[in-house]
C-alpha cells in the first residue's frame, strides 16, 4: 500500500529497493551461515564494504535532496556527514572505557597524552547511546541551520553559495586538525571496540551495521520521495526552476530552503553515524572539501532530481574507487575528474537519463 | 504582525469588491519615490494613485523605470525614498515579497515565467494554494475546492486540454495565458501585468484585450505596455512615464495631443 502511493511510476526507485531488500537477505545469509570454504560466501570485508557504499548512497540522497530538487549546490555536504561521524566517534570513545592503551577509566587515549587532566564539558553525555544519536541529528542540524538561515536570508545562492559552503568545510578540518579542540586532532577518533555492548570486530555486528545502514538507506528514501511528491515537492521544483515567480506567488523561498538544506544536513549526518563504527575510524579528512566535491560527482553521475540515481552513482563511482585505487592508484583522480566531464558534456541527466531515453525509445 | 490586515484583506474572499480597505479610493499610493542604481535616478519622485476597480495602463520609452516600479510596489526593489500605501494601511516597503503576494497583488512578469517541468494544472496549483507555508505543503493535498477553481481557471485560459502536459512544451502566447490564469489562482485584488500581450498573435491579442477589460471592476489592474495598439483598444486612463516620473496622464486621446509626449515618445 505504502510503496504503491509513493512508487507509482518510479522503477528506478522500485529497483533500488528490490536490490537492497534482496540484500538485507542475501548478505546476512552468505556471511553467517555459509561456511568460509564455499564460494557462495561473502566474507566480513565485504559486507563491510558494502555497508559503507550503503552510507554513501545515503548521503547522496540528501545531497540529490538539495541539488537536484531545489537547485541548491551545496559542497560542503560532506561537513555534515564528518559531524554525524564525529557524534558517533564520541560515543565509541567513550565505550571503550580503562581498556585504552593508558588504562584511564574516562579519558580518552589521547587526551591522556595531551596530559589533560579532565573531560571537556563537549565530551559529557557521550557515554550514552541516546544522547550520542540525539547529536548525530542535532549538530548537523544546527550548523545547517544556522548557516542556510544566513545564506538563504541574504538571497546567497548558486556559485556564491557553493563557495562558501567549501569555505565551510574547510574551515572546519584546519579546526578539527587543532589538538586543542579536543577531538584528537590529525588521529581523529579511533581504536573503537564495541557499540551497544556488542563487539565491532565480530562478523555479527558486522552484518548488523550492513542492515542497519540499508534499512536506513530504505527509509532516507521514502522520506525523500514522499516530500517530493508531496505538494512541498512542487514547490521546491518550482524554487529549483523560477525562484522569483515562486516568491511573487507568495511562498516565502528563503524558509522552504532553509528546512530542506537542514533536513538534508541531518539525513548526511546519520549517514556518518552508520559510516564511522564500519569503517573503525573518523578524522579530519572526511572534512576535505575534496570529498564533498567527489560527492557531486556521485550525484552527477547517478542522475540528479531522480534519488534513485544518486543512490546508484554513489555506489557505482565507488566501486569504481575502490577498484582502481587498488589497481592503479595514481590514476584514480583523472578518472574521477574524467567522469565528471563526460558525465556533464555527454550524459547532462546522468545513468538515469540513459535509462530514460531507452525507455523513451522502446515507447516509440 | 499582519493579522489585522489579514482579515481585512483575506485573499480568499469571494467578493473582491470589500476586500482592501480604501477610503480614498485609490488601492495604489506612491508618493515620491526615488530608486537609484550607481547614481542613475531609475524613479525620480515619482507620484501616482491608481483607484480601486481601475485599468490604467502605462507606457514610456525603454529605461523610462515601468519595470522598476513594479519591482518597488512588489517589494523585491527597495526605493531609496518616498513611500508607497496599498490602500490605507498597508505600507508595502515594510513587507517582503511573499508577504505583498499574501494581501491580493500578483504580478506578470515581462518573460512569460512558468513553471517548466511541471503540469499546466500543477502551476495553476502551485499558484492557488491556500496556505503556502511549509509544513501544510507538506501533510495536506489540494482540496476538491482546489481543484474545483483549477478547472474553471483552466476553461477561463482555454488551456483545459492542455492540463496535463508540461507548462514547457505550450506556444509561447499560451505560457502567457497560463502565467495570467496563475494570477487569477492567486485572486488577487491588483494585477500587475508587464507586456501581457508581446509575442501573441492577432488573435490572441483581441482575448486578451477582452480578458483584461472584463477583470477591470472587479480589480484592479495596471498594465504596462509598448504596444499602443493594444493600448488603444483597452482605451482607459494612460500615464506616460518618462525618466522615471509621470510625464502626462489622461484619456489616450488628450495623451496622444500632448506635445512633450509626442516630442518623448510617440512622434519619433
Amino acid at each position: 500500500m505504502v510503496t504503491s502511493i509513493f512508487l507509482n511510476h518510479e522503477r528506478g526507485g522500485k529497483a533500488l529497493l528490490s536490490v537492497i531488500t534482496l540484500g538485507l537477505f542475501v548478505v546476512p545469509f552468505c556471511n553467517l551461515v555459509i561456511s568460509p570454504e564455499s564460494i557462495f560466501h561473502i566474507p566480513t570485508f565485504t559486507v563491510t564494504l558494502l555497508g559503507k557504499y550503503l552510507c554513501y548512497a545515503l548521503l547522496a540522497l540528501a545531497l540529490d535532496l538539495v541539488w537536484g530538487y531545489v537547485g541548491i549546490l551545496s559542497l560542503g555536504h560532506g561537513a555534515f556527514f564528518a559531524l554525524g561521524g564525529y557524534a558517533m566517534g564520541m560515543y565509541l570513545m567513550r565505550q571503550i572505557g580503562s581498556r585504552g592503551v593508558y588504562g584511564h577509566p574516562v579519558l580518552p587515549d589521547f587526551m591522556v597524552f595531551l596530559n589533560w587532566d579532565e573531560l571537556p564539558w563537549y565530551w559529557y553525555g557521550f557515554n550514552h547511546f541516546w544522547f550520542a544519536v540525539l547529536m548525530v541529528l542535532l549538530v548537523p542540524g544546527f550548523l545547517a541551520f544556522v548557516f542556510g538561515w544566513l545564506a538563504f536570508r541574504s538571497r546567497v545562492s548558486g556559485v556564491y553559495f557553493a563557495i562558501i559552503t567549501q569555505a565551510l568545510t574547510y574551515a572546519l578540518m584546519l579546526a578539527f586538525f587543532r589538538n586543542e579542540m579536543g577531538f584528537g586532532g590529525n588521529n581523529g577518533l579511533t581504536d573503537f571496540k564495541d557499540l551497544l555492548g556488542a563487539n565491532l570486530q565480530s562478523d555479527g555486528t558486522r552484518v548488523a551495521l550492513f542492515s542497519t545502514s540499508a534499512l536506513a538507506l530504505v527509509a532516507g528514501y521514502f522520506l525523500c520521495r514522499y516530500i517530493v511528491t508531496s505538494r512541498l515537492g512542487l514547490v521546491l521544483v518550482a524554487i529549483r526552476d523560477a525562484e522569483d515567480r515562486t516568491r511573487f506567488l507568495g511562498y516565502r523561498v528563503d524558509y522552504y530552503k532553509l528546512w530542506i538544506f537542514t533536513l538534508s544536513a541531518i539525513m548526511a549526518g546519520v549517514a556518518g553515524a552508520l559510516y564511522v563504527p564500519q569503517v573503525g575510524i573518523i578524522n579530519p579528512n572526511e572534512f576535505q572539501p575534496l570529498n564533498s566535491i567527489e560527492l557531486v560527482v556521485w550525484v552527477a553521475v547517478g542522475g540528479r532530481g531522480t534519488l534513485y540515481g544518486a543512490a546508484l552513482g554513489a555506489g557505482i563511482v565507488n566501486y569504481a574507487k575502490s577498484t582502481f585505487t587498488t589497481l592503479l592508484p595514481e590514476v584514480w583522480l583523472f578518472v574521477l575528474g574524467g567522469l565528471f566531464v563526460l558525465v556533464t558534456v555527454a550524459l547532462p541527466k546522468g545513468l538515469a537519463g540513459i535509462v530514460g531515453r531507452i525507455k523513451s525509445l522502446q515507447h516509440g | 504582525m499582519a493579522d489585522s490586515t489579514h482579515t481585512r484583506l483575506s485573499p480568499r474572499c469571494d467578493d473582491p469588491e470589500i476586500v482592501v480597505e480604501s477610503t480614498h479610493g485609490w488601492i495604489l499610493y506612491l508618493d515620491e519615490v526615488t530608486v537609484s542604481f550607481d547614481g542613475f535616478r531609475a524613479l525620480n519622485e515619482l507620484s501616482l494613485t491608481i483607484d480601486a476597480g481601475e485599468l490604467r495602463c502605462i507606457i514610456g520609452p525603454n529605461g523610462a523605470g515601468k519595470t522598476t516600479m513594479m519591482d518597488v510596489i512588489t517589494g523585491k526593489t527597495r526605493p531609496d525614498s518616498g513611500t508607497v500605501f496599498y490602500g490605507d494601511h498597508i505600507d508595502l516597503l515594510k513587507h517582503s515579497e511573499a508577504e505583498i503576494a499574501s494581501f491580493g497583488i500578483g504580478r506578470k512578469f515581462q518573460k512569460p515565467t512558468v513553471f517548466i517541468n511541471q503540469t499546466v494544472a500543477k502551476n495553476l496549483e502551485l499558484a492557488g494554494a491556500k496556505n503556502k507555508h511549509v509544513w501544510p505543503m507538506l501533510i495536506k493535498d489540494r482540496d476538491s475546492e482546489e481543484l474545483d477553481r483549477i478547472d474553471d481557471t483552466l476553461r477561463t485560459i482555454s488551456l483545459s486540454e492542455q492540463a496535463n502536459r508540461l507548462a514547457g512544451v505550450l506556444s509561447h502566447g499560451q505560457k502567457q495565458w497560463l502565467e495570467i490564469g496563475m494570477l487569477l489562482m492567486q485572486d488577487p485584488q491588483l494585477l500587475l501585468v508587464d507586456e501581457p500581450v508581446a509575442g501573441m498573435t492577432h488573435q490572441e491579442i483581441e482575448a486578451t484585450t477582452e480578458f483584461l477589460a472584463n477583470l477591470a471592476g472587479k480589480r484592479t489592474v495596471v498594465v504596462v505596455e509598448h504596444d499602443m495598439e493594444f493600448v488603444r483598444s483597452i482605451a482607459h486612463k494612460v500615464t506616460v512615464l518618462h525618466e522615471g516620473m509621470v510625464l502626462a496622464e489622461g484619456q489616450m486621446d488628450e495623451v496622444q495631443e500632448n506635445s512633450k509626449v509626442i516630442e518623448v515618445y510617440l512622434g519619433e
